[in-house]
């Protein structure tokens, strides 16, 4: 047999991280706009601009933009050595030119500029090397035109940041469709490019206003389709990033778009796959909302309700971390409207299996400022918490939350000591009154279904179509199994019962 | 009807609204999903008076509550008192194909489309038209989302008027600010331009698609291609040039990857589409620069189509074409850097053989085929493997046998399971077209070794192999070459290996016959019923269950029984069930 392990013949999939560590994976990614076309002309040397006079410069500055229009096959990393480095160094000596230079910006130059950025950086991004990308695991694949690239987009920004840079020339250039391809760009894997274009499309959003509705319905459109069509685009830390700056600077009051955008683009976003990556910078915009207006945060806190994670306990804990954050805002007046269902909902954190969500949920009680609130608000919400926590005081596994639970229900006794009392007394009965409420449900629907029988034999004669109203029971036991591992112990392998 | 049950027929709706109400989402779920039974005791007046109204104002839910109503109410029509009530359905849905939820959305369209083919032609221009009207002009972009797939079934049935005014509503939704409205219109172009007049195809159509097509965004761009498949269709031979080449020309040299992946894709369909004359012209060329396209994913689709484009050239210049333009860029393919293109050119390559014939393929394809049995991917080698029936119609096995083997070999050990499962499926074909020596010599080994895999279902296919090539070999070689190996586990301190000689056992004692049955296998069978593990016990009670017609009176009276009611008092219940049962269908008890 060949020299394969056991463990991966038993499994033949093995682990992801095994498995990419054999995959022979190119480390960089050729950019998808390259296409050969035959051989490129080769470039040669121009004098430096340093050398050149004042009349000469103007013109030699020009020829430079031109030159770095050259596009290169950066994947194959031999051919065209010379000519790579020529476009390196003029680059890099543009950069030094637009940032130490005076006067440089005459009207007449700034096409070229945009040329020589479009041109380098506005590309297709190519299909990700590895599909099932998982960002907090894998490297990402990095662009293989970076020592260009990133000479360009640096000297793009120090293009915008120049002195003499004028923006009322500049949307000339810089318009819609440069925007859109700029946006595009945010899918990049290489967080290098990333971190770049966040600056650039910041100074951008600050330079033209005329932009800056665009900007946003765009960013609004990328989330969209995040949400709703791929689940996937690499770029939504550093928009929401930039996001958090701009929402701070809305006016008051905020208009009703920019509601819209929180309670039906930001909210739902919390349902990403992926939220780990960008939640801190999602729960910041959140919080930037509330504190230009606080009464969106009785929207907020129900639309988060209504996206609470079903089954993932991590995403559990950042909900958790964001109502906190919340909560921190809240006035007492908007907290009394939310207080019932957002408390049904800690109860169940309360009592979740996993103990880093009941932790969680448990230490808003360390929290000054929600304890006050929960202090004014006492008798309705210790009736709401209470069979939880008694109930997992008795029974939860973990010996942490068991001490968490009984610090907390001593905090809310001492708050209402005779509620408390009442409700301890009382929740026998309150339990045994919840089980005979879902005995009579049964009933209730068995008689339902026997109403249905009598009438669907009453029907037949009249001919109704009832094929489909029986819902058919879909039993999905589809067996993928990989067959019995050999069990080295004799004693006990009764792994079949009767069949 | 409804309301003769007295009493009974008051709570149905409380209970639906009380469960509704419940703060368990399941509870919900449940009630929403049995909202048939509910309509049937409320009777098609209640249901229709009570019911759907509570359901179009109260329900604010989880979306899997709303998907769960969205599709229930596709199915209501009977329930709401037949086609002349359906529109009744339509409020409810008209509301959920406005959540944000795509999911629920596309299921609330689907209903729509359901129930659009009940109503009545009056019926949907008064009900249906303006809902899909409101819809098309809402505020938010999922109702414009929504509508685009509501036009197509409606227009069919209105007036003329209300035609134009459909074109128009979706002329304007082509053009809609949101990308994500253009992408629904775009995706649903083709279906649209079927129902539609082949005066307005023309007239409207192609400009929507032309514009659609150079799209800024690469995701309407390339669900334009899919229209283009659609509407070529539709249009006669001598407009297709100048209607619609154009646009699939410039979508074939796309800047974006995704969208000449979407033409690689489409490519079959778009050839049949044309016609052969634009094939010729068009397609070949532009086929060969997807083969060759910068992209792995644009080569791979491309490669993937390989063998269906061949086979749909027209015949006059077919092996020219494929002689002179495509094979050379497979020849490069079979070289290509990306593995996934190679598994895609390998799972069609071996097609081509049948269409250019034995002399071409031992020249010409032969080469390529051994190329990629040898290529460094196992994937690669699988496919060719699992196509070699249609070469060996054409020029025979042994032409591939000596370069064939090697990769066999090292396939029968692949890492992955699944591998290893396909190489045993084509053991029986290999071994009857080598022949009995040469499998002797070469293969018998390697089945024998997957008797003792790791896996269950390994063991289970070499199982079934054994018995296939006792067929194919005969009783004789059987007693000779395989059944003393597989009695030889009978005493392998690995209870699943024991249990493997039963297995073969049942599987082989029909092929094998009496004869080798009772003298060689039974016995075994009969000692294996002392082993210590009651697994092994009960699967010998099932394998005499299972040879018993084979063996004769005297065998099965004299051996098998003692054997069996000795098992049928075993201490374990599972090994008495089994003895028991073999004990009845034997007629032994």
């Amino acid at each position: 047999m060949s020299a394969v392990s056991a463990s991966e013949k038993v499994d033949g999939f093995t682990r992801k991280s095994v498995r990419k560590a054999q995959r022979q994976q190119r480390r960089s990614q050729g950019s998808s706009q390259f296409r050969s076309q035959g051989s490129l002309p080769e470039l040669c040397e121009l004098p430096r601009l340093t050398d050149a006079s004042s009349t000469e410069q103007q013109e030699l500055f020009t020829q430079k933009l031109q030159q770095c229009c050259t596009l290169f096959d950066d994947f194959d990393s031999v051919s065209d050595l010379k000519s790579k480095e020529i476009k390196r160094a003029a680059l890099s000596e543009l950069v030094e030119y637009m940032s130490s230079c005076r006067g440089v910006l005459v009207e007449s130059i700034y096409p070229d500029i945009i040329i020589m950025i479009s041109t380098n950086i506005f590309r297709t991004l190519p299909p990700s090397e590895n599909p099932d990308f998982d960002p907090e695991e894998d490297e990402p694949t990095l662009e293989a035109s970076w020592p260009h690239i990133q000479l360009v987009y640096d000297f793009f920004l120090r293009f915008l940041e120049n002195p003499d840079f004028q923006s009322s020339i500049a949307k000339r250039y810089i318009e819609q469709k440069f925007v859109l391809q700029l946006l595009e760009l945010f899918d990049s894997e290489d967080p290098r490019e990333r971190e770049f274009l966040k600056t650039i499309l910041h100074r951008i959003y600050g330079k033209f206003l005329g932009l800056r509705a665009f900007i946003r319905k765009h960013i609004n459109n990328i989330f969209l389709r995040f949400i709703y069509e791929t689940d996937h685009f690499n770029g939504i830390a550093e928009l929401l990033e930039i996001l958090g700056s701009i929402i701070n600077g809305f006016a008051l009051p905020l208009k009703a778009e920019h509601k819209q955008f929180l309670l039906k683009v930001l909210i739902p976003m919390h349902t990403a796959k992926g939220l780990t990556l960008f939640h801190a910078q999602l729960a910041y915009c959140v919080v930037q909302f509330l504190e230009k207006d606080s009464t969106l945060s009785e929207p907020v806190i129900r639309g988060l309700l209504k996206f609470w994670p079903k089954t993932c306990s991590q995403k559990e804990v950042m909900f958790l971390g964001e109502i906190e954050e919340v909560l921190d805002v809240i006035e007492p007046t908007q907290f009394k409207k939310i207080e019932e269902p957002l408390f049904k909902q800690i109860g169940k954190c309360v009592a979740n299996p996993h103990f880093q969500v009941a932790e969680r949920a448990l230490y808003f009680w360390n929290n000054e400022y929600i304890l006050s609130l929960i202090e004014e608000n006492i008798e309705n919400i210790l009736p709401i918490m209470f069979g939880s926590l008694y109930r997992i005081s008795k029974e939860h596994w973990n010996p942490t939350i068991v001490a968490l639970v009984y610090s907390v229900l001593k905090t809310m006794m001492e708050m209402n000591s005779i509620l408390f009392d009442e409700l301890t007394s009382s929740y026998k009965a309150e339990r045994q009154r919840e089980m005979k409420k879902e005995q009579e449900r049964e009933e209730l629907w068995k008689k339902l279904d026997d109403l249905q029988i009598k009438k669907a034999l009453g029907a037949q004669s009249n001919s109704h179509g009832l094929q489909n109203l029986h819902s058919n029971t879909n039993t999905n036991n589809s067996n993928e199994g990989d067959g019995s591992v050999p069990s080295p112990s004799e004693a006990e392998p009764k792994l079949i019962s009767t069949q | 009807m409804a309301g003769a049950d007295g009493d009974d027929s008051l709570y149905p709706i409380a209970v639906l609204i009380d469960e509704l109400r419940n703060e368990d989402v399941q509870l919900r779920l449940n009630s929403i999903k049995k909202l048939s039974t509910i309509a049937l005791a409320l009777g098609v007046e209640r249901t229709r008076t009570e019911l759907l109204p509570f359901l179009t104002d109260t329900i604010y839910d989880e979306d899997e509550v709303l998907l769960a109503l969205a599709e229930q109410l596709g199915n209501f029509t009977m329930l709401v008192g037949g086609p002349e009530y359906v529109h009744c359905l339509l409020p409810p849905l008209e509301s959920l194909a406005t959540v944000e939820e795509t999911v629920v959305r596309d299921k609330a369209v689907e209903s729509l489309r359901k129930i659009s083919h009940e109503h009545s032609p009056v019926d949907l221009e008064v009900h249906f038209e303006p809902l899909v009207k409101r819809l098309a002009s809402g505020d938010w972009f999922t109702s414009r989302t929504s509508a685009c797939g509501l036009f197509s079934v409606c227009y069919p049935r209105v007036s003329s008027t209300v035609k134009a005014e459909i074109r128009q509503h979706f002329r304007t939704l082509c053009s809609d600010d949101t990308p994500m409205v253009r992408r629904a219109a775009a995706s649903k172009l083709g279906e649209f331009a079927k129902v539609l007049e082949l005066e307005y195809v023309k007239s409207d159509i192609i400009s929507l698609f032309t514009a659609l097509a150079s799209d800024e965004q690469d995701s309407v761009r390339l669900l334009a291609v899919e229209a283009c498949v659609s509407i070529a269709t539709l249009l006669p031979q001598e407009d297709l040039e100048s209607l619609v080449m154009p646009t699939l020309r410039q979508a074939a040299e796309d800047k974006s990857w995704r969208v000449r992946y979407m033409v690689a894709d489409k490519f079959s369909e778009l050839q049949k589409a044309v016609g052969p004359e634009i094939t010729k012209n068009d397609l070949v060329p532009a086929f060969q620069n997807l083969l060759k396209d910068c992209e792995a994913e644009v080569r791979a689709a491309a490669a993937n189509k390989v063998k269906e484009f061949c086979e749909n050239l027209p015949e006059d210049s077919k092996e020219t074409i494929i002689m002179t333009h495509i094979l050379p860029c497979v020849k490069e393919l079979v070289s290509d850097t990306n593995q996934h293109v190679k598994s895609a050119l390998a799972s069609v390559i071996m097609g081509l053989s049948t269409i250019l014939g034995k002399d071409n393929t031992i020249e010409h394809l032969l080469p390529l085929f051994l190329a990629q049995l040898k290529d460094e991917c196992p994937e690669v080698r699988l496919n060719i493997i699992s196509n070699l029936d249609c070469v060996n119609e054409v020029i025979g096995i042994r032409q591939l046998s000596q370069s064939l083997l090697p990769a066999i070999v090292e396939l029968a050990e692949d890492a992955k399971w699944r591998v290893r499962l396909a190489i045993i499926e084509y053991m029986p074909l290999l071994a009857g077209q080598l022949g009995v020596e040469f499998f002797d010599e070469k293969l018998n080994s390697l089945c024998m070794a997957w008797l003792v895999d790791h896996v269950y279902a390994i063991r289970e296919a070499a199982t079934c192999n054994l018995m296939k090539l006792v067929e194919k070999f005969g009783a004789e070689w059987a007693q000779n070459t395989i059944v003393p190996k597989v009695l030889g586990m009978a005493n392998d301190p690995n209870y699943l290996h024991r249990m493997t000689t039963l297995f073969c056992i049942n599987a082989l004692s029909e092929a094998c016959g009496q004869d080798i049955t009772t003298k060689h296998m039974l016995p075994v069978v009969l000692k294996m019923s002392n082993d210590q593990v009651a697994n092994v016990r009960f699967n010998v009670a099932k394998s005499l269950q299972k040879i018993g017609p084979v063996l004769d009176s005297n065998a099965l009276q004299t051996e098998v029984k003692p054997v069996l009611e000795k098992l049928a008092t075993d201490q374990d219940m599972d090994v008495k069930y089994f003895a028991q049962e073999a004990m009845s269908v034997l007629a032994l008890a």
